[in-house]
């Protein structure tokens, strides 16, 4: 079959979705896995918009070396 | 540095572009609802002379509604949950708060200027794209003041991670900047030509099929990262934080959100179904849009499992009811967008208006009920004052969403009804039907969409009005609510 510039991209595309969806799946696994084993607790993010007043404590906190604001505003 | 005073949110931006979002709405949907009624009634095309006609007042409803009021919602949003969110307030920062205002007057007189021009007829003709050259860089300046200002607020944060609607924003500012500027690359005439012409005239840098496919890759994505992409950001934080539920699932909010990225980009081609394009360009789009319809669900349904155990709310809080029904619309917009993007839908679809009514009942039922939940979550914190009408609202509800039923119910008929009359053929292959009988037929159903363009203006009004008095006379709060809105 003659391999045209048309042909390439119509194969690099389906290529280029394979490995996408191979990357999203493997997102997913990552994202429970990392739960389990207790790296990462993802929902506790939700409470970022509950709790959002200025003085309320961050789910995750900055490292002190980058702002204090808090210590400043006191 | 506010080193004496107690740290407070700055909610001067999000007010400004509060006033914009009702100011653009209200133009942008005027002039819907006359272009609505000038299909049902040619005579209004000539109220105004020129400036009056359905060919000028089209490319100033979609780009004032996109451009104006879409963006201005962005922006009032941004502006206020981007603080909330990053636990920081802008007014910490002289530079942003400076970068903020030029950024809304620059704003203001580029989106005004850019309506005005359309008016004139200065249009470059790429649909949602008709901005001439002058305008799109004045666009570009104040987006990337947006985006200098949402990452400076980003780099001075006190919360660590990034709650979900941020990195919604994140893609709606990165979506639309590269959107925005492949498709309207041009050459100015008077500069190519040494003078030659006017200086508001440009010619395209794209032609024929290449020319289609950047403007539809473009058309369809503005769509993904102007329509959707901030609408989810928005409804990630107000519903929360309205009904004091956590999202359902953050890890499935994480999924869906690298899913449409990864897939919105793709399905711009279904535009161009049965047209020159490679046909495996077609075969693509087509399929992109069918799976689309899997992050677009995971959002949604994020959202209705949010109000699970507590759908109580859903009866006795409006704001409640915007956001479901904003959430029930998008899941609706989503399945039939994908519907219409298979290819034999596509031969009856294509070109009616069944179109423009899929396009409404995601821009009307999701986009600018979300906008106007926005606005109504937003208005007592910002304004420190009750909500003035609970009954108002109720109202503008119901009006509203009849309204919408009415204008997809309608134009849902009307598209498939002329989408079948343009094809039939009698027994010896000849067209059965003329342009003319499609049009007597669809009378009806314009002068429908025309009313539902009417109730929909008429909410958007009570809107404006409830949140004009709650402004200037709704009950003082002594202090910020927490989640749900109060309301008289």
């Amino acid at each position: 079959m003659e391999m045209d510039l048309r042909n390439l991209q119509g194969y690099a595309n389906i290529f280029m979705t394979i490995f996408l969806v191979v990357m999203l799946y493997w997102y997913i696994i990552h994202l429970y896995r990392s739960e389990k084993k207790g790296v990462r607790d993802y929902e506790k993010y939700g409470n970022i918009a509950l709790d959002d007043s200025v003085t309320s404590t961050p789910v995750e906190d900055k490292p002190a070396s980058q702002r204090e604001y808090k210590e400043e505003n006191k | 540095m506010q080193s004496n005073a107690a740290l407070e949110y700055d909610y001067s931006l999000a007010k400004k572009f509060t006033f914009l979002t009702i100011l653009f709405g209200i133009l942008g949907m005027v002039v819907g609802t006359l272009i609505a009624a000038q299909m049902a009634f040619p005579e209004l095309n000539y109220l105004l002379g020129e400036y009056g006609t359905f060919s000028r007042l089209r490319p100033v409803h979609t780009n004032t509604v996109v451009f104006g009021f879409t963006v201005s919602g962005i922006f009032a949003t941004w502006f206020y949950l981007g603080q909330r969110v990053l636990k920081v307030s802008i007014a910490e920062s002289k530079f942003l708060m400076v970068i903020g205002n030029i950024q809304f007057w620059l704003y203001f007189v580029v989106a005004l200027a850019a309506t005005v021009s359309l008016l004139f007829g200065v249009s470059s003709s790429k649909e949602y794209a008709q901005y001439e050259w002058p305008f799109d860089l004045g666009v570009v300046v104040v987006w990337v003041l947006w985006g200098i200002g949402m990452m400076g607020l980003i780099g001075i944060r006190r919360e660590k991670a990034l709650y979900i609607s941020v990195w919604y924003y994140l893609a709606c500012f990165l979506g639309v900047a590269m959107l925005y500027l492949f498709n309207n690359m041009a050459i100015p005439t008077y500069f190519a030509t040494e003078g030659l012409g006017s200086i508001l005239h440009s010619v395209s840098m794209y032609s024929g099929t290449n020319d289609a496919l950047v403007q539809w890759w473009y058309g369809h994505n503005a769509v993904a990262f102007g329509f959707t992409v901030p609408i989810v950001g928005m409804i990630y934080y107000f519903l929360p934080k309205e009904s004091g539920q956590a999202i359902y699932s953050y890890k499935l909010s994480l999924l869906s959100f690298w899913g449409l990225m990864f897939v919105y980009l793709w399905a711009g081609s279904h535009h161009l179904l049965w047209s020159t394009v490679p046909d495996w360009m077609q075969t693509m789009g087509s399929a992109f849009s069918v799976v689309l319809i899997l992050p677009s669900w995971g959002s949604a349904i994020n959202m209705l499992l949010t109000m699970k155990g507590e759908w109580n709310q859903l009866t006795d809080n409006p704001l409640i009811k915007f956001m479901v029904l904003a959430s029930t619309f998008y899941m609706l917009s989503t399945i039939e967008g994908p519907i219409q993007a298979i290819r034999s839908v596509n031969a009856i679809a294509h070109f009616t208006d069944w179109i423009p009514g899929h396009v409404h009942d995601g821009t009307l039922g999701w986009v600018t009920f979300m906008i106007m939940a926005a606005i109504f979550h937003m208005s007592p914190r910002m304004f420190k004052r009750e909500i003035y009408s609970k009954k108002l609202m109720e109202a503008q509800f119901w009006l509203q969403t009849v309204a919408v039923v009415l204008y997809f119910t309608s134009m849902w008929i009307a598209g498939i009804t002329q989408g079948m009359m343009w094809r039939a053929v009698d027994e010896y292959g000849n067209l059965m039907y003329s342009f003319i009988d499609t049009v007597t037929v669809l009378h009806p159903y314009y002068t429908i969409r025309a009313l539902s363009g009417v109730m929909y203006l008429t909410g958007f009004i009570m809107f404006a009005y409830n949140i004009y008095k709650t402004m200037t006379s709704g009950r003082v709060l002594t202090e910020e609510p927490q989640f749900r809105t109060p309301m008289a």
